[in-house]
């Protein structure tokens, strides 16, 4: 079955350009890098510490950092070879100082010995997470959240609802729309691992109507997989940031995530399709999650998705793609609109890591505010924007936090419709982190 | 490239609409086109040595302003378009010395002494208007019939005074006060024209619907409950040119839908009030400023509701 749905209370949003210069483009598997950089800190939670030493030698798909920590994923070698050293790296996200472990290739992509695949329907739900766990799964879609936490909620809180998000709706990234198109199975298959441990009543598969082809490919793949009489697809209108969990949920359900709370407090579970292929891998395959589909794009010769091996340096990438093209002068991890900007090719793709964009810098010059309202008509939290940087700029954090200026998840529409050009993401960023500082003195 | 001078840092997003002020501006004044060009075909040659002189001023006191306060000047069609609506809210008949005051202090007082665009509380053009009606009472409300480029200019009364002279049928009247053949300000008369200009602002996403829709429509409920011609009420004065180019002035106006709403109904019962019951014959101009100055306060008390917020009674 196959419904359509529209953006509830359609004035909320901004509908941007499209630049999918990839959605048509296979994915292509990447060379094996000579390095890579494994960050021992690559997701929400507690980073890792080492399990390997400098000199150590490592087989593709080890375990060579893991946490204690209930909120945490463990990473792996991604190539076989030799630890050859440590080295400290600014972490895109965080802006934080991170270690990481440096692998030299030995050439042979020898991998560690895959235990034994066993039917699905016999599993537990524990082994199932901790397959899930153990192979370092996070979430796919950016957030990096480790996967098996949010795959096991408080026993008060029962999961009615699963959405599949297949929305991607930030311009210029495909690899969602790719892995759907060409592992489609595995996403239905990781989909219903998902089912097995949540056991919810509804799952939905959230596709936005610009990848019509995902929808039908998806359609089919369902109905032969025996899955659409428990899964819908919802076919939503493009328009951004519609593949926020928030929004998403709020579309779909009719329902609205408390402030300050998580999906599950309204019963919901929001993955992506590519974590749930991932799960997949993991549960069934027994694979570890060393490679990730990754969107090169922008101001490169040749746009490509590329199967890409975690830790492999942004400067392969792009030379993969032949190389910088035109007068770029921003690389920015992650789309045009939460992506960041980096400051050094030799970063490594990690496990949160969608997209690199090549792409010549918008900046100009910030105005006045002269109060249009559009910052409020784009906020898909229903904030007012300017008046969060009205209140930033005067120094007023409190203001800002009555404000609910933590409910902002940065997402950028604000700024992206002010005609005075204002960074509103900037200064409501310098406010949430004046506050957490605030905070931290009490 | 590593360490390259050339890469850059950027806070995101790295996508902008590329809609900026100016941009909205421009696309106000060609939306005013429409409506200028009436008063020139309606008013001669005068009405747009009016427009001229008050555009003029405007830019050249803009320009004066910023260098006084040490700003730069950027040419963003926002003193083009406070010249034209001023030049389109007063008689043709107006001395052009006159114009020039009044252009001068909507751009020096009303908006570049409160901080400029984006910090002035009153609509500027309208600011300028209102000085001008309380300087020169006497121009201000001298009237001719349009005579186009032909005929030498027949002072009149407009529909909204007494001793108009009403046609005998309603229908030629409405057509009248539709196409624009009666007297008035030298864009306020053709209710067609300002229909399209403002139709074009809506479809553009320029403007919003909702205080034009509240404003006209509270205006037309009113006088219909009051017993009036509400047709005529509508399409006479500058009930339209208000509510689609004034009213809606973004900086002047609430910035909240809800409040919107509330400023498009309060202008219109103003406006019924002064029209009926006040000392003048018409009061758009003094019901948007005193809404003008309501703003903040509205700003103040009319807050959305976050995502995820209770609404109040829900536990
Ligand atoms: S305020 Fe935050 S959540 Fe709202 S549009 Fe701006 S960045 Fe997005
Ligand atoms: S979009 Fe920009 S100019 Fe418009 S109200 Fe928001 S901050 Fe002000």
């Amino acid at each position: 079955m196959n419904f359509k749905l529209n953006w509830r209370g359609t004035s909320y949003g901004v509908k941007l350009p499209e630049a999918k210069l990839t959605a048509v483009s296979p994915i292509e598997r990447a060379p094996l890098p000579e390095k890579v950089i494994i960050t021992l800190h690559q997701n929400i939670g507690a980073p890792c510490k080492p399990l390997v030493k400098r000199g150590d030698k490592v087989l593709t798909g080890q375990k060579i950092g893991d946490s204690e920590k209930f909120v945490s994923a463990p990473v792996h070698a991604t190539i076989s070879g030799e630890i050859s050293g440590t080295t400290m790296l600014v972490h895109p996200a965080t802006g934080q100082l991170v270690e990481a472990l440096i692998i030299s290739s030995d050439g042979t992509d020898e991998w560690v010995v895959p235990e034994a695949k066993d039917a699905i329907d016999t599993l537990s739900v524990e082994e199932i997470l901790k397959r899930i766990r153990e192979a370092g799964i996070v979430g796919l879609g950016g957030a990096a959240f480790p996967t098996q936490v949010k795959l096991s909620p408080p026993k008060d809180k029962r999961i009615d609802t699963v959405i599949l998000n297949g929305c991607e709706c930030e311009p210029y990234i495909t690899s969602d729309h790719r892995v759907m198109l060409e592992y489609g199975r595995e996403v239905l298959s990781g989909l219903n691992i998902i089912r097995k441990v949540l056991s919810p009543d509804n799952m939905y598969i959230a596709i936005e109507d610009n990848k019509q082809d995902a929808i039908e490919h998806v359609r089919k793949l369902l109905a032969s997989m025996k899955l659409d009489r428990n899964c819908k697809i919802v076919t939503l209108k493009s328009k951004y940031p519609m593949g926020a969990e928030k929004t998403l949920i709020q579309n779909i359900l009719a329902r609205e995530v408390p402030i300050g709370g998580l999906p599950m407090d309204v019963g919901v579970v929001v993955h992506n399709v590519s974590t749930a292929r991932a799960i997949h891998d993991a549960v069934s395959e027994r694979k570890p999650f060393i490679e990730r589909v990754v969107t090169v794009t922008g101001a490169v010769k040749e746009p490509k998705n590329l199967l890409v091996r975690l830790g492999t340096p942004l400067r392969d990438l792009i030379e993969n793609c032949g190389g910088i093209d035109g007068e770029a002068n921003e690389i920015i991890l992650g789309g045009p609109m939460m992506g960041i900007s980096q400051f050094d090719l030799g970063f490594p793709v990690i496990k949160g890591t969608n997209c690199i964009l090549l792409k010549k810098s918008m900046q100009s010059k910030e105005g006045d505010c002269i109060s249009c309202g559009r910052c409020l008509d784009a906020c898909p939290m229903s904030l007012m924007p300017t008046m969060l940087v009205k209140y930033a700029k005067a120094g007023r954090y409190d203001a800002c936090k009555e404000a609910y200026i933590a409910d902002c998840f940065e997402c950028g529409a604000c700024a992206y419709a002010c005609p005075a050009n204002i960074p509103i993401v900037q200064y409501i960023k310098i406010a949430k982190s004046e506050l957490i500082k605030r905070a931290a003195k009490k | 490239m590593t360490g390259d001078k050339r890469i850059l840092i950027s806070p995101g997003p790295h996508l902008w609409s590329g809609l900026s002020v100016s941009k909205i501006m421009y696309l106000v004044t060609l939306a005013l086109i429409l409506p200028s060009g009436a008063g020139v075909y309606f008013f001669g040659y005068r009405a747009l040595l009016v427009m001229v002189t008050s555009v003029a001023t405007a830019v050249l006191t803009e320009y004066v302003s910023k260098k006084l306060r040490k700003r730069a000047f950027v040419m963003d069609w926002s003193a083009v378009v406070t010249g034209l609506l001023l030049a389109l809210t007063i008689s043709p008949t107006v001395p052009l010395w006159m114009v020039v005051i009044g252009s001068a202090f909507s751009i020096g007082i009303v908006k570049e002494a409160f901080g400029g665009l984006g910090h002035n509380i009153f609509n500027p053009a309208l600011g300028g208007r209102a000085f001008m009606a309380t300087c020169f009472p006497a121009e201000m409300t001298t009237w001719v019939l349009p005579a186009g480029f032909v005929a030498d200019a027949v002072t009149c009364a407009t529909p909204l005074n007494e001793s108009f002279a009403f046609p005998a049928d309603k229908l030629s009247l409405y057509k009248a006060l539709f196409m624009g053949n009666v007297g008035g300000s030298i864009g306020e008369t053709s209710t067609l024209l300002i229909l399209i200009g403002g139709l074009l602002l809506l479809v553009l996403g320029i403007i919003n619907w909702r205080i034009p829709l509240a404003y006209i429509g509270t205006v037309a409920l009113l006088t219909f409950a009051l017993g009036q011609d509400a047709i005529f009420h509508i399409l006479a004065g500058g009930l339209m040119l208000g509510a689609f180019f004034m009213a809606t002035d973004y900086v002047t106006s609430p910035i909240t839908n809800k409040g919107r709403i509330i400023f498009g109904v309060g202008a219109g019962v103003l406006t019924v009030v002064i029209r009926l019951f006040g000392g003048m014959p018409e009061g758009v101009c003094f019901s948007i400023l005193f809404m003008n100055a309501l703003t903040p306060l509205i700003d103040r008390y009319i807050k959305v509701r976050p995502y995820g917020l209770k609404k109040a009674g829900e536990k």
